[in-house]
């Protein structure tokens, strides 16, 4: 059974009286536990309102959001849903909400009716997990934003969950700090077994993700490994996406005639096949 | 009459001054920018990059040197230090949050009425200026509440736009965005700038839209100003820029690569366009024998 089961889902936002916004048209989607996604779209093609269905912030309006087969539509259920997925949102300002580092980590835990001694154990655990347990005893403001997203993070990683909704979580943030942040739930990704949902506009970001889905229109457009997607320069590109540099820059180089061994992803890729290439003498080896 | 449109001169500005809490944000920045040039700033998070397009347009006052606008100090007479704001426009991280009047029209208005201006000009000032955010009149007649988010960032703009300003600062314009939104909104600021041939400061962690934007960038650290010198220049030194937590474009980094390899591409190409004008005739030449398939550019 798919960790998040996505079965048929419609959605619409009530503008005024009588008047509706279709978001999602009939989506089905599922992740399995363990899984890291990166999902794709350009504003207004529903992945937010996607990523809200999956700890009942929002309620399908038809079809139905299973969450470890429970149904996420169901009131009774909404609190062992969001023991199960955590959403961490943009603005790290907006999600912080004690005055101190380890008593926000806390504020989940205490909320869950965790016994105090545990939720000592659990604060000190999600603070290494996203290596800020040196700032335990900070002020959140005084941090950076890659720091504050952390310990955002860490705030959900103390409820236990198993799954991780980022909704952009590096939009506002330096090179830094987006890199601290990818590395953070890379990490709870590989190491943790946790579940990773990444909302994104970076394309480089969405290429270490393990599966990249892309959304049009409230609709499902491409799902597949990032290779697969990325591969589709135009197709991309037609939908008003992206592809990042080094995926653009050999694709063209490509169709230009020039004969490259594959299509990169990442910059330490496309410089990898480069030095390949150019590291023998290029006669000698391009006769394979 | 001062060909530097801004200057700074020892600029520093401590918070909490004279307290225990002291600390100082912008550290003796001596800094001239030129009429309608097209500066990017950059910097991680708490170089001081915030705090000083704040001095720049008086929300700040130094704790130590001076600002320049045109030549006169700007805190010469404090009492008019809201002028320098009219000169200096600022447009801060998600403006979208600043619209407050009933239609997008009046919201662009806001400026302008501010300064003093009659009714009719200050419509004809919002209109022009939400043609140069590329705002489809239609909308002017909408709630702001109405539009969607890049619609809302494109107005927010607009009514900085609108108070016409000797120097437009943006910070962050395009975070959030998609990638064709930013795409669209920076062609705008560009044609804007070319157009009304002012001066724009612009902030950005992008360091593939300010590679593709700015003329010189401005490059703090510690908050003292780095670097300020033409992108290229900048862009071809990637160590020094990376030991401040800051990179270069993707396509720069892999150019840098390549000429480390023995080719002989700029280190500075800034876009993917340029590298490959450069990388085409020469993998052509390097690696022949095998013309691959019938593709064409």
């Amino acid at each position: 059974m798919a960790f998040i089961d996505i079965k048929d889902v419609c959605f619409s936002y009530d503008l005024e009286a009588g008047v509706k916004k279709d978001v999602l048209h009939h989506v089905s989607l599922q992740v399995e536990r363990g899984e890291f996604v990166a999902l794709l779209g350009h504003n207004g093609c529903g992945k937010s309102t996607l990523s809200k269905l999956f700890n009942g912030m929002l309620t399908a309006g038809s079809g139905q959001v299973l969450i470890d087969g429970l149904d996420a539509g169901l009131e009774e259920n909404q609190l062992e849903v969001r023991r199960r997925v955590g959403l961490v949102l943009q603005n790290p300002d907006n999600q912080l909400v004690a005055g101190i580092v380890e008593e926000d980590v806390a504020f989940g835990p205490e909320n869950l009716g965790v016994p105090p001694e545990e939720i000592r154990q659990r604060v000190d655990a999600a603070l290494k997990a996203v290596d800020m347990y040196h700032y335990r005893e900070h002020a959140p403001h005084k941090l950076s934003g890659g720091q504050k997203q952390r310990v955002a993070i860490a705030g959900i990683i103390a409820m236990e969950t198993s799954c991780i909704v980022l909704d952009e979580p590096t939009a506002m943030l330096d090179p830094r700090g987006r890199e601290e942040v990818m590395e953070t739930i890379t990490r709870l990704n590989k190491e943790k077994g946790i579940t990773i949902v990444l909302i994104t506009h970076y394309m480089d970001e969405a290429v270490r993700a393990g599966r990249v889905v892309v959304m049009d229109d409230g609709r499902i457009l491409m799902d597949g490994a990032p290779r697969e997607v990325f591969g589709q320069v135009e197709r991309l590109k037609r939908h008003d996406l992206d592809v990042p540099q080094a995926t653009e820059l050999c694709y063209r180089l490509q169709a230009a005639g020039v004969n490259l061994p594959a299509i990169p992803l990442s910059v330490e890729e496309c410089v990898g096949m480069f030095r390949e290439m150019l590291g023998g003498r290029a006669d000698e080896r391009m006769d394979s | 009459m001062s060909e530097w449109i801004l200057e700074t001169k020892n600029l520093t500005y401590q918070y909490s001054a004279g307290t225990p809490f002291e600390k100082t944000a912008v550290e003796d920045v001596s800094i001239r920018i030129g009429k309608g040039e097209f500066i990017g700033v950059i910097g991680h998070t708490g170089s001081g990059k915030s705090t000083l397009i704040q001095l720049l347009n008086g929300l700040l006052r130094p704790t130590r040197g001076q600002v320049l606008l045109n030549g006169r100090d700007i805190w010469q007479e404090p009492k008019k230090i809201r002028a320098v704001r009219f000169q200096v426009g600022m447009v801060f991280q998600y403006p979208e949050y600043q619209l407050f009047e009933e239609t997008v029209l009046k919201d662009l208005m806001f400026g302008p009425k501010n300064m003093g201006l009659s009714d009719e000009e200050a419509a004809a000032r919002a209109r022009e200026a939400a043609a140069f955010t590329g705002l489809r009149p239609e909308l002017l007649e909408k709630s702001p509440f109405e539009l969607s988010g890049g619609e809302k960032r494109r107005a927010a703009i607009a009514g900085v736009i609108a108070m016409d300003p000797e120097v437009l600062i943006l910070d962050e314009p395009t975070a959030g965005l998609d990638p064709r939104g930013r795409d669209v909104l920076l062609a705008q600021i560009t044609q804007y700038h070319k157009k009304r041939g002012n001066t724009v400061l612009l902030v950005s962690h992008s360091m593939e839209d300010i590679g593709r934007t700015a003329g010189r960038l401005l490059v703090m650290d510690h908050s003292r100003a780095a670097m300020l010198a033409p992108t290229k220049e900048v862009f071809a030194k990637g160590e020094e820029l990376e030991k401040m937590g800051l990179r270069v474009p993707q396509i720069t980094k892999i150019v840098q690569e390549l000429r480390a390899l023995g080719c002989p591409v700029d280190p500075s190409t800034l876009t993917v366009d340029d590298a490959l004008k450069q990388l085409i005739p020469y993998f052509k030449q390097k690696l022949p024998g095998k013309e691959a398939g019938p593709h064409a550019v």
